[in-house]
Formats: structure tokens, C-alpha cells, sequence
């Protein structure tokens, strides 16, 4: 599904991914580790087409398609997704209809005819259940006056009524309590499938005792330096980085 | 050039005169007209000026719109309106008022409600005690004047003691439906006795594209514990010139409420003048404006603190697009009795091209020594965050512009508590902006 190459970026004219390769097939979830400054969340937002980073190199192919000419919003309705880490508030522009409009959107990419009011209020009932979303969050301004722990269990959300085929959830862990945790990975866990490809960029081991990844990949200075299962992910708790990167280094 | 635009208002006046006669207020004309003649325009050089060119009004020679018969402004008066709101409604035609568009019904007893050019008759004691009223009536204001020496049509109100009229009053002002350009000069006068509450709609329409000269001029006085809320709804031609004043008095624990609203005109100065002279009064200031194209909008406001706990709040929001241009002056100052103030002043700014331009200048003068005073004032683009929010949610770079510029501007039209008002508003606003209606979406509550 996803099948990056070589992939060099930038950020305000400083490489941050220097040579980069991943391969992610649907129905795999695949964990993304590393210190701060490895360049995690600089492929989240590669991967999603923010404007500021500039790839310099390699490539990164969706479904076969080349995602570096692709505007965000291409991106969004071809199927990927951003679970952000620092979801924005965005006063005056109401989160129901944003996400109407988002599907709508996505739909209409896929030559599907557009949900009407209805439609997509049951819709929307059912999936909210999944996060535990109070309702009276849906009818407020995007994100405005939310606790962080509604942040990112919204961006679940909205995750779940645009059914992306690849997710990219950026710290989405981070900040959150324990009770807060398990609800966003129930919902996580149940929005996985054969068809769908998620990639958890994370900072602490903790998540994935609760999404258990088919794969674990240790970033380090904008390159993955070493790849294996969940008991890496254990072993990178217990050890730390140094010894991956000793290995690598090697 | 100004001497020759100068000349021609005092032919224009005594072709007015000479078709009134025996008028009461001639005396006020040839007066003011003498004052117009010896200051003339307002130029650049002078600071209140600066940034306002009125070149192109005082180049064009408009004259007095003749009372007579138009047509095509049916659809405009419709939407004027404003669907569905309960209001009496006084109608203005290029300028000149028309009875036969006007109702009033049911209107409590005492009220005074009346075109001006039958008040200045029916009630000359109350139309002359305003006329004579220097700290109300600006006499630095050369437009203002100008207003004064044309004083004819426009409206009176007096809301006598403790009455509180609960329909608006909606002042609607058609313009551009003549064939030939000319000026008008509407002046209201509005009289709150004590505890007497109004809310007053001031209505600009203009018909496409049609130039033309709008300068008017509303005073308002309000005695103790009284309550008016002004709206100034501002939807001129974009190649007419429209100049409004708008002069305050507020007795002891008096409170307005303005909101003015600015979309139209091709060159555009509204001046708020508020005098806070009694303990416990109150203003609030809540504007709009947006300019396209090559539309030129200036706001300048100037509230006097003159004595002790008084509050003023003023937030003022402009959209420049285009080569469109805005200009924001907000003084206040704070006299040196009026301990315990409390002014709070904003203007945020969104420019969206690169030869859009603002220029914005809160001015606050202190002259006590017990009071709380903020302003501030913010240029800038949308919000990069934002747009990349809304795009990664699949939403198109256009569309989202529209979505973020209307969310910024409707933190202005939020604060009308009159529906109708609102969703006109709304309506218009989003009519301006591309994706007109996927925005209407995501506003629908």
C-alpha cells in the first residue's frame, strides 16, 4: 500500500529524513519509535503534504501513485489520514459540518453519491460510540475549548467516519491518562482491518500494549535503523535507544 | 479644484433653499454652508485625513437628488427588510424620503417618529436644540457639516421617559435608482428620554454600480439609564462615496450598543464620536469591514471618557482583499475626572493578497490616574495550521480560505443579538467570498 524509497526531506532548508525506506502493506500496523529529533513526526507530515516539508529526494508510492505532487487535500480524499498530535482550534467553523464536508468530499473523489443530512447524522451516532465522544463536542468549533484528551479522542473520531485506507496517528498517545489511553486505542483497535494500513508514531512503549503493531521500527537520525516485532518495542523500554543505534553503528 | 467642488454646493444650496420656503431651518443652512466655505475638503495633510483621499468626491459635482419617481429598487427594499423582522420602517429613495415605502404602526404613545422634513415643522424645539448643540454636533468634521447645510430629509425620534419602543426602527436607504449621479445628506437626530430604551437599523443599499454621493449624519442623545443599540448596515454601490457620522451623548448609566458594518462603497469613511459625560455609562463599538476589488474603507472612532466609571469596549475586525484598503483610527481618551475607567479596544486584521493594506492606529490618551485601559490591534494572513487542518480533512485550499475568512469575520456578527440581522448578514458576507454555498454548511446551526 505504502512503499517509501530512499526518502530525503527537509524542514526550512535542514535535512531531517536522510534516506528513509518503509514498506507498509494493508491490514498491517506498523510502529514508528525514536527519540526526540529522529524525525517521527517530520514522515507524519511528509506523509500528509504539509506545506513546509520538502522532499529532496526518493520517493514515496500509494497504492502505486506518487505522492510527492499531491496536494493534502488529494491526499485526504485518495484515502490517507492524519491523527494530529497537536490538533489546531479552529473557532468559527463548526466540527460536525467540517467533517460533512470532509466525507462528502472523499465521496465524491470515489464517484459516490454525497450523504444526505440524515444519512450522515446516523452515521456519525454510531461512530462516536467508538471514542466515547459526548455529543455536545460535535456542534462546538473544531477543537475550541476541547480538553487534550477530547482532542484526540475527535481526531479518532474522525477517523472513524472517514474510513481512511492508510492512517497515520502522530503521538496521539502523548498527553493522555491511562483511561483516556485504553479509550482512544479501543477505538484504534477497532477500526482496524485487512483493508486499512495504520502507522503509530510514537514516543513511549506504553501505546502498544494496548495496539499491538504487526511491526516495530526504531527511527534514529531520519533513517529506520532497526526493524522487528512488538518485543523490540519492550526491549527499546527496557534498554533504551543507545543500543540500537551502537548496533546500527556497528 | 476643492474651491470649485465648494462653490458648486452653494449653488446647489440655494437651488434647495429656494425650493423651500419659508423653511425654519435656512438660517442653519446658510450658516453651516458658511462654515463649509471657509474650511472647504479635508485634505491628507491634515492628521485625521491622512490616510483618506476625498479627491474624488470633492472632484465630482453631484447634485441634490430630485424627488421624483424611480424604479428598479423593489428587489433591494425587499431585502432591506431584513425577512421576517418585525419593524417600523421609514423608506429613503436616492436620498429623498418616500412615504409610500414607510409604515409605522402601533407606536407607543408619546413616541416621535417622523421624517425630517415635516419635524423640522411639527417639532422645531427638538430638531433646533440638536442643531445648537456644539459638543454634540462636530464642527471640525467638514462633512458634517456639509450634512447641516443640506438638512432636510432624514428622520426624528423621540422616545419620551421610560418608554421602550421593542420594534426596531429600520431607516432604509436606497440609492443609485436615477439616472442622474447626485448627492444626499440624510441627517437623523434621535432623543432617548430617561430609561427609554430603542434599537435603531440605519440601512445603506445601493443599486449596482451606480456612483453616487452618500453623506449623512445621525446624533444621538441619551439621557439617564437609557438604552440604544445602532446598527449601521453599510451595503453601497462599489463605485458610490459614502461618508457617515455618527455623534453619541450619554447621560448617567446611559448604554449603546453599536454595530456598524461596512461591505460597500468605492470610497468609505465612517467617524463614531462618543461622549461618556455621566458616571455609569457605557459603549460598545462592534464593526466590520471588508474591501475587494479597489475598495477603500476607513473607520475612524473617538470615544471621551469625561467622567468617573465609565466603560467603553470596542472591537473592530477588517477582511482587505484585492487591492482593497482599510483604515482603522480608534481613540479614546480619558479625561482627567474620569477615574475608574474601563476601555478595552481590539482590531485584528486579515489581509488576504499581497497589495491589500491596512493601516491601523488605536491612539489612547490618559489623562487619570485610576483607570484600566488594553488595546491592540493585529495584522495578519490566514492561519497556516488551519489551512493544513482543513486540507488534510480533504477540504480544497479555496474552500478552506473561504471557511477560515468567514469563521474570522462572523466573531463580529456573533455579537448582534437580532437574528434576522445576523443571517442577513451571514448571507451577505458568504456571498462575497468564493464557495458561497458549501460555506452556508457549515454555518447552518
Amino acid at each position: 500500500m505504502l512503499d517509501i524509497k530512499n526518502l530525503h526531506a527537509s524542514v526550512d532548508g535542514k535535512e531531517i529524513l536522510k534516506g528513509l525506506d518503509l514498506m507498509v502493506n494493508a491490514g498491517e500496523v506498523h510502529a514508528i519509535m525514536g527519540p526526540n529529533g529522529s524525525g517521527k513526526s517530520t514522515l507524519a507530515n511528509v506523509l500528509a503534504g504539509r506545506d513546509a516539508y520538502e522532499i529532496t529526494g526518493g520517493s514515496i508510492l500509494f497504492e502505486g501513485k506518487d505522492l510527492s505532487e499531491m496536494e493534502p487535500e488529494i491526499r485526504a480524499r485518495e484515502g490517507i489520514f492524519m491523527a494530529f498530535q497537536y490538533p489546531v482550534e479552529i473557532p468559527g467553523v463548526n466540527n460536525i459540518y467540517m467533517l460533512k464536508a470532509a466525507l462528502n468530499a472523499i465521496r465524491e473523489h470515489r464517484n459516490e453519491p454525497p450523504l444526505d443530512a440524515m444519512e450522515f447524522l446516523r452515521l456519525v451516532k454510531e461512530k462516536t460510540k467508538i471514542v466515547n465522544l459526548r455529543d455536545d463536542l460535535l456542534n462546538r468549533s473544531v477543537n475550541e475549548g476541547f480538553s487534550g484528551g477530547e482532542k484526540k479522542r475527535n481526531e479518532i473520531f474522525q477517523m472513524a467516519v472517514l474510513e481512511p485506507k492508510l492512517a497515520i496517528l502522530d503521538e496521539t498517545d502523548s498527553g493522555l491518562d491511562i483511561d483516556a489511553l485504553k479509550t482512544v486505542a479501543e477505538g484504534v483497535n477497532s477500526l482496524r482491518s485487512r483493508d486499512r494500513a495504520i502507522i503509530l508514531v510514537t514516543h513511549y512503549q506504553r501505546l502498544l500494549n494496548y495496539i499491538v503493531p504487526d511491526q516495530v521500527h526504531v527511527l534514529s537520525d531520519g533513517k529506520i535503523i532497526k526493524s522487528g516485532h512488538r518485543e523490540l518495542a519492550l526491549q527499546l523500554e527496557e534498554k533504551g535507544y543507545d543500543w540500537v543505534k551502537e548496533e546500527a553503528a556497528a | 479644484m476643492s474651491d470649485t467642488a465648494v462653490k458648486h454646493y452653494i449653488e446647489e444650496l440655494h437651488r434647495l433653499q429656494e425650493s423651500l420656503p419659508g423653511d425654519k431651518l435656512s438660517l442653519i443652512r446658510e450658516a453651516a454652508m458658511g462654515q463649509f466655505q471657509a474650511r472647504g475638503f479635508p485634505t491628507t495633510r491634515q492628521e485625521n485625513w491622512k490616510y483618506t483621499d476625498v479627491k474624488p468626491i470633492a472632484r465630482s459635482a453631484f447634485g441634490i437628488a430630485e424627488a421624483k419617481p424611480a424604479t428598479g429598487y423593489e428587489k433591494q427594499l425587499e431585502h432591506a427588510r431584513l425577512s421576517g423582522l418585525d419593524s417600523h420602517e421609514l423608506v429613503f429613495i436616492n436620498g429623498r424620503f418616500s412615504v409610500e415605502h414607510s409604515r409605522s404602526q402601533d407606536l407607543p404613545q408619546g413616541v416621535v417618529l417622523e421624517d425630517m422634513s415635516s419635524a423640522v415643522n411639527n417639532h422645531s424645539m427638538l430638531v433646533d436644540s440638536v442643531m445648537s448643540n456644539t459638543t454634540l454636533n462636530d464642527q471640525s468634521n467638514p462633512f458634517n457639516i456639509l450634512n447641516t447645510a443640506f438638512i432636510h430629509d432624514g428622520v426624528l425620534i423621540h422616545v419620551p421617559d421610560d418608554c421602550s419602543i421593542d420594534k426596531p426602527i429600520n431607516l432604509i436607504y436606497l440609492s443609485g435608482y436615477s439616472d442622474n449621479e447626485f448627492s444626499a445628506h440624510p441627517r437623523n437626530l434621535i432623543f432617548l428620554g430617561s430609561g427609554a430604551r430603542l434599537t435603531v437599523i440605519e440601512n445603506y443599499v445601493g443599486a449596482k454600480d451606480r456612483q453616487y454621493f452618500i453623506n449623512t449624519v445621525t446624533d444621538a442623545v441619551l439621557s439617564s439609564n437609557a438604552a440604544l443599540t445602532h446598527y449601521k448596515l453599510q451595503q453601497e454601490s462599489v463605485e458610490s462615496y459614502h461618508i457617515g457620522n455618527l455623534n453619541i451623548y450619554q447621560d448617567r448609566d446611559s448604554q449603546v450598543n453599536s454595530h456598524s458594518i461596512s461591505l460597500g462603497g468605492a470610497l468609505v469613511r465612517n467617524d463614531i464620536k462618543v461622549q461618556l459625560d455621566a458616571e455609569g455609562a457605557g459603549v460598545l463599538l462592534n464593526g466590520l469591514y471588508m474591501a475587494n476589488g479597489k475598495q477603500h474603507i476607513d473607520n475612524h472612532t473617538l470615544i471621551n471618557h469625561l467622567q468617573q466609571h465609565t466603560t467603553s469596549e470596542e472591537h473592530y475586525r477588517g477582511v482587505l482583499n484585492d487591492r482593497g484598503r482599510g483604515v482603522f483610527n480608534g481613540k479614546v481618551v480619558v479625561h482627567k475626572d474620569a477615574q475608574k475607567t474601563d476601555a478595552a479596544q481590539s482590531n485584528a486584521n486579515l489581509l488576504l493578497s499581497d497589495q491589500a493594506e491596512i493601516d491601523t492606529k488605536p491612539e489612547l490618551e490618559i489623562y487619570a490616574d485610576d483607570v484600566k485601559c488594553s488595546h491592540g490591534s493585529t495584522v495578519g494572513q490566514l492561519d497556516k495550521d488551519m489551512m493544513f487542518y482543513l486540507r488534510s480533512r480533504a477540504i480544497d485550499e479555496a474552500t478552506a480560505k473561504s471557511i477560515l475568512t468567514y469563521a474570522f469575520a462572523e466573531e463580529v456578527i456573533k455579537r448582534i443579538e437580532i437574528e434576522q440581522i445576523r443571517h442577513y448578514l451571514e448571507y451577505q458576507v458568504i456571498g462575497r467570498l468564493p464557495d458561497a454555498e458549501l460555506i452556508k454548511e457549515f454555518t447552518h446551526e
